[in-house]
């Protein structure tokens, strides 16, 4: 898959005194799991079983519990995704309001279905639950930013102008 | 009329920083009383107000406060946690308050974590709401510059400090117990109550967990007292409350309103009634884990108590509105596709009873289904109700669900006999 930088199997000098931070934080170890592996994530986009298992050894686990953790969390992604994710809101209020019409023109423009990433690696496609903002249905998070009042035209829109 | 909680938002704008907030009269209620009032009086002017938890539980929060055990007999670390993790589906109460008014929250949070003694505060806010964890963050770092947090507050001689807690994603977290082993490293599995998080709290520490417009109240009640937040409600009831609505009428929104108001004036008069075109089939009056209201039922008060006399549950008091150009089934469909995939596992009923629920009824609106399939849905409405399930969760889900094959029975039956949806 082309979609991911190579990652190098070693956490950086960096990484590593940012995880030694969290945990000093805490009272036991294994509490700044969750924080540890979004701090790694942001910078590397995903957790590599070669990382996970190398963040796991900092934080006294063993690599099946920090696993067992990372798998939980919808948004700690365990495989490889684009440079932007498109979490698109597919609870009630959107989905009455539209989002099934986003979900096909997505697919349509992108060719990508929802846990799919475009061919360029620039997108990857995620449904997400209720993001808050039912009263502007159908939303979308597209990276971090929070979008509302969607349509296919203002979709293509904001696709166009977000920066690669 | 008075709305405390949103006096400071409005729409479109930054909200205040430390010196508006201040220049509003914001932080005078925290300088009155860290060091002046007891901290026992806060509890007890909190109780006095009637406040209920706006989390969706409604439980009393000078009663949960209460629980706490008293500092002499369980010296060391408490804490006092503002659940932030809004994902119920058709709820955005929560992100309007943590967008409009952080420093309202804190000042919340502080007077809350005074009054039980807590000398660590946590804000466990969702992933998603990255735009309120800055604000928060911000305001945070502008409270412990202004003295307002930290060490000896106020020379009060109460210390706090407040972490923001971004979380991973996970409706389940926002279940008290749950976001307690999320906070701790762990899966976010609902633990067993008793021991309350009171007692055995976060690790194994003495807790409390309010919601975040919960506690955005806290300094108006403490401000201005008990029997004046009880003035504020209609019908018997104390305090405003934020209600939503969303789906097909004109103007969805989020209103704080005097609680005790009819959830026909939020429908029609707030929200400005269905769109044209559009007729009002029922609706959920506080989001995804609520049953169904029909028109006729919605003169009935908003508010905890009316509703649990009616058999409703306000839940969040963010409205959805099913118009009658949806179809009930797939929409019903829906909401249980959501609580499958947010089931944590833990407990077999929901783990297993839940996909079950969600293929049955996407068979029926495949026109797959059978006339077995509705006594298998009434009867898995009863395996994963209240009781039967570790947390709320699955009974949440089985509310619309029951509901639902009530009063829409016949659309599920046309969709049997048909073979298919009428409206797809």
């Amino acid at each position: 898959m082309s979609t991911a930088e190579p990652q190098a199997g070693k956490l950086t000098a960096a990484e590593r005194a940012g995880i030694a931070a969290l945990v000093a934080r805490e009272p036991m170890p294994r509490a700044a799991c969750i924080n540890a592996l979004r701090q790694v994530q942001a910078k590397r986009r995903y957790i590599s079983d070669a990382i996970l298992a190398e963040i796991a050894v900092l934080l006294g686990m063993s690599t099946a519990e920090l696993d067992e953790v990372a798998t939980f969390y919808n948004l700690i992604f365990r495989r490889p995704v684009g440079e932007q994710v498109i979490l698109l809101c597919n609870s009630v209020s959107c989905w009455m309001l539209g989002q099934p019409t986003l979900a096909a023109h997505l697919r349509a423009r992108l060719n990508i279905k929802p846990g799919e990433t475009t061919a360029d690696g620039r997108y990857t496609l995620l449904p997400i639950v209720c993001l808050g903002h039912c009263d502007h249905a159908p939303a979308m998070l597209l990276g971090s930013t929070l979008h509302g009042d969607l349509d296919p035209a203002k979709l293509d829109a904001l696709l166009c102008l977000e920066p690669a | 009329m008075e709305l405390p909680l949103t006096r400071n938002i409005r729409a479109g704008q930054a909200p205040l920083d430390l010196t508006g907030y201040q220049r509003a009269g914001g932080y005078e209620t925290l300088r009155a009383s860290l060091g002046k009032a007891a901290p026992a009086e806060l509890v007890a002017t909190v109780t006095a107000s009637g406040l209920a938890g706006c989390g969706g539980g409604g439980f009393a929060t000078g009663r949960k406060w209460q629980a706490m055990p008293d500092r002499a007999e369980r010296p060391g670390p408490r804490y006092f946690i503002v659940n932030a993790d809004e994902m119920e589906p058709g709820t955005f109460k929560d992100r309007l308050l943590l967008e409009g008014d952080p420093h309202q929250l804190l000042e919340g949070l502080i007077l809350a974590a005074y009054a039980v003694q807590a000398d660590h505060g946590i804000i466990f806010i969702r992933a998603e709401y990255t735009a309120a964890a800055k604000l928060l963050s911000q305001a945070v770092a502008e409270a412990e510059a202004a003295g307002l947090l930290g060490i000896n507050i106020l020379g009060s001689g109460f210390d706090l400090h407040i972490d923001v807690h971004a979380s991973a994603g996970r409706y389940i977290c926002g279940e008290e117990t749950a976001l307690l082993n999320a906070l701790e490293g762990k899966r976010a599995i609902p633990r067993a109550k008793p021991p309350l998080p009171q007692t055995s709290g976060l690790f194994g520490h003495p807790t409390v967990i309010n919601n975040v417009e919960t506690i955005c109240n806290i300094p108006h009640i403490i401000g201005r007292g008990a029997d004046w937040y009880r003035s504020l409600g209609l019908d018997g009831q104390a305090g405003t409350k934020i209600f939503g609505v969303s789906g097909r009428v004109k103007y969805p929104g989020a209103y704080e309103l005097p609680l005790g108001t009819p959830m026909r004036e939020l429908i029609e008069e707030h929200a400005g009634g269905m769109r044209p075109g559009y007729g009002l089939r029922a609706l959920l009056p506080g989001g995804a884990s609520t049953g169904f209201m029909l028109d006729s039922e919605l003169d009935i008060p908003m508010s905890f108590a009316a509703f649990a006399a009616a058999g409703h549950r306000l839940g969040t008091g963010t409205a959805i509105v099913l118009d009658d150009r949806t179809c009930p089934v797939a929409f019903i469909g829906n909401l249980q596709q959501f609580f499958a995939q947010e089931s944590c596992g833990w407990c077999a009923p929901c783990r297993d009873g839940l996909p079950w629920v969600e293929q049955t009824l996407a068979a029926i609106e495949a026109g797959t289904g059978t006339g077995d399939d509705l006594d298998l849905l009434l009867e898995m409405t009863g395996h994963l109700g209240p009781g039967r399930t570790f947390c709320a969760l699955a009974p949440g889900a089985m509310a619309s669900l029951k509901s639902g094959l009530d009063y829409f029975g016949q659309d599920f039956e046309r969709h049997i006999h048909d073979g298919g949806c009428a409206w797809h």
